[in-house]
């Protein structure tokens, strides 16, 4: 006789047991540690406190080593937990013109105050596998041999030859859009005096304006706003960009109580700030002039801020009286699709019993086909 | 609604400033809330809850918060129940009808960590009954309140998926793009081919998705007793159905709406009137029908003789 499966709990208990073994892999080899991978997978780190919408370093080191390193988990964890944490207030607006620069690069011009700063860049390295980076210690070539060897210290003699160093310059680096603005050649952003929106409060209302559409790509997923940017270039949106500047480095974050009524300083964190300066033809009101399309991250995030620069763009199509069609320029198809906590969990709930609606999907496929045949046969 | 007193001094400190913080005693999680979410986004919720009684049928946006499930877990249902809860309420959960499928235990055993109360897979018992996909055999009544987890809360979506398009549509009650699809369906196959999520009329009103339930539990939905709640956590939607609210399947005079249901007998209780889920039992073409309401057919199985349930 037919018993209904049973054990639900048990099953649930039995797989996390076994997903804590998996996660702990060999335990032969050294455990790695939060501050290891805060350190060495920077950019993991980086992009899951961007698409977590929550900039702790150590909470994002944590959450990857307890997702087994997939990012999208580790940042669907970081904003289960920054979900129940008090809201107290709002910033002042961040004053990147005012970055401690680690790197800046302009597209646009050759040179310009303050210079072109590579800074730590993937852009120059040849893509080969550098074999020496799998050796845990000098002298030993094969990794896979040698590396149960207990009393691991990893610091020891593999670390690479420090950069060499110039004194910082005095200069300001005063952003290329302001260059280009001076000239009146940039359209300029009217800053707004209300408190910006809020996402995590309130939901998504259409049409959403510039800084609600920039929240949502900020916390958006990378890989979905690289190819939706990649589309714009390829034709669908009509993008004409140029990278008027990249910068990267450390911004204070300023926050005006009301009972002080002056701001003070509360930190400082890392952000990547892109600028693309795209052509806008002029209508019958406004003579021809450059826009902005904008992109900023939490720590570096280069590739992101550049895809969210684009897209920001593209989604400017209704406000600037351009054609919209492509899909990067449909503010709910961007809007509704490129967070990826969303996403994975409505793709991945497909696999969640649907036995019921099955049923009837099998009665009905049943019905319809007993009426198809009994029709052809008279 | 037996949970709101309950949750009343919950409120007031929420008024203050203050929650419930868990010490861990009482079985519930420590460092948490009563219910997970904080006060004041609880009160949120029901602020959201008692306008969406007031238009039954009628989404109505709310601020959706992260949870610990994922999306597509139940997260508006869970959101939901967790700001009607109090710590006198009697819980059950249900998935597919069941009350032991791996989503519906792992949904049960959050709520006895995080709010302490007490559950149930007795329909009859419950106060709060949250449920994915199906409504109980067993008619629910008044007192009870039922929580529909829900996917995709716009009953246009796979006609109109613009959201700024279908809320026009809902505000003029221009409904005739569904009455089309419903038509044409007819035209093609002779009958409508909708088996779950087939969209009703609220309060002669509202066109509203009753969520993936199969068309056969519909009925149950008209004149409830039961107050119903609707939560869509990712699409950040929240909707209700009060007490004794007509609830109508879309159908035409000539085409009157039909639920589906295998025409067969539970193999375990024998019941003829209850839904049902097909179960293979080898690959050459065995298979046997079982009641997907697993409390309804427990009970009808305690019911009878032992021999007839064997």
């Amino acid at each position: 006789m037919y018993v209904a499966v049973k054990g639900g709990e048990r099953a649930i208990e039995a797989a996390h047991a076994w997903l804590a073994e998996e996660r702990r892999g060999d335990p032969a080899l050294p455990e790695l540690s939060v501050e290891q991978i805060g350190q060495q997978l920077g950019l993991a780190v980086d992009r899951v406190m961007a698409e977590g919408a929550c900039f702790d370093r150590g909470l994002a080191a944590l959450a990857i080593k307890q997702a087994r390193g997939d990012l999208i988990e580790a940042a669907f964890l970081l904003r289960a937990y920054r979900t129940t944490l008090p809201r107290f207030g709002a910033s002042l607006p961040l004053d990147t013109g005012a970055m401690r620069i680690r790197r800046r690069v302009s597209a646009t011009y050759k040179d310009l105050p303050g210079g072109q700063v590579l800074g730590p860049t993937f852009d120059y390295t040849h893509r080969l596998l550098d074999f020496a980076l799998a050796c845990d210690r000098p002298g030993s070539p094969d990794p896979g041999r040698e590396s149960q060897a207990p009393g691991l210290t990893a610091a020891e003699g593999n670390a690479p030859p420090s950069a060499p160093e110039a004194p910082a310059k005095a200069a300001a680096m005063p952003r290329v859009t302001s260059i280009l603005a001076q000239e009146g050649l940039m359209q300029p952003e009217t800053p707004g005096e209300a408190e910006p929106p809020d996402l995590t409060r309130e939901p998504l209302s259409f049409p959403a304006d510039r800084p609600v559409r920039l929240q949502a790509l900020a916390r958006g997923d990378e890989g979905f706003l690289l190819g939706l940017g990649y589309s714009t270039q390829r034709g669908y949106g009509n993008a004409h960009p140029f990278v008027g500047e990249i910068r990267m480095g450390e911004v204070a974050v300023e926050i005006e109580p009301p009972e002080l009524g002056f701001p003070i300083e509360i930190g400082e964190i890392t952000v990547t700030e892109c600028q693309m300066v795209n052509q806008f033809a002029g209508s019958k009101t406004e003579p021809a002039q450059f826009t902005r399309g904008y992109g900023l991250t939490f720590g570096h995030g280069e590739r992101k801020a550049m895809a969210m620069a684009l897209v920001d763009r593209s989604l400017r199509a209704a406000e600037l009286g351009e054609e919209a069609t492509a899909p990067a320029q449909s503010e709910e198809f961007v809007l509704y699709h490129c967070d990826n906590v969303e996403a994975t969990g409505f793709v991945e709930h497909l696999k969640l019993p649907h036995y019921v609606d099955f049923q009837s999907e099998l009665e009905k496929i049943r019905q319809m086909r007993a009426t198809a045949l009994r029709e052809a046969a008279e | 609604m037996s949970a709101v007193p309950a949750a009343r001094p919950a409120e007031d400190a929420a008024a203050e400033g203050g929650e419930d913080r868990s010490d861990g005693s009482a079985g519930r999680l420590a460092g948490y809330n009563l219910g997970y979410l904080d006060e004041n986004t609880k009160r949120m919720i029901r602020r959201t809850l008692l306008k969406a009684v007031a238009i039954p049928g009628h989404q109505v946006p709310f601020g959706s918060r992260e949870m610990p499930l994922p999306y597509g877990w139940g997260t508006g249902g869970i959101q939901v129940t967790a700001a009607v809860i109090g710590p006198e309420d009697r819980l059950k959960v249900i998935d597919q009808g069941a009350d032991d499928t791996t989503n519906a235990v792992s949904i049960r055993r959050f709520f006895a960590r995080v709010a302490g109360v007490a559950t149930t897979e007795r329909t009859r018992e419950a106060s709060i009954i949250q449920t994915r996909h199906r409504i109980p055999e067993t008619p629910l009544r008044e007192g009870q309140i039922i929580v529909y987890q829900v996917p995709m809360p716009e009953p246009l979506f796979r006609l109109e998926p613009r959201v700024a398009e279908t809320r026009r549509m809902h505000a003029l009650a221009d409904y005739g793009l569904m009455h089309v699809k419903l038509y044409e369906d007819i035209a093609r196959h002779g009958q409508v081919a909708i088996s779950y999520n087939y969209p009703v009329m609220v309060n002669g009103r509202y066109l509203m998705a009753p969520s993936p339930i199969p068309s056969f539990d519909n009925p149950k939905m008209d004149r409830m007793p039961a107050l119903q709640l609707f939560g869509a956590g990712r699409e950040k939607r929240i909707y209700a159905v009060p007490p004794y609210t007509a609830v109508k399947s879309l159908d035409f005079e000539d085409h009157p709406f039909q639920p589906v249901r295998a025409p067969a007998a539970c193999a375990l209780c024998g019941s003829q009137e209850s839904y049902l889920d097909e179960v293979v039992t080898d690959d050459r073409g065995g298979r046997i029908f079982v009641c997907s309401d697993t409390d309804y057919c427990h009970t009808r199985q305690a019911a009878q003789p032992r021999e007839a349930a064997e």
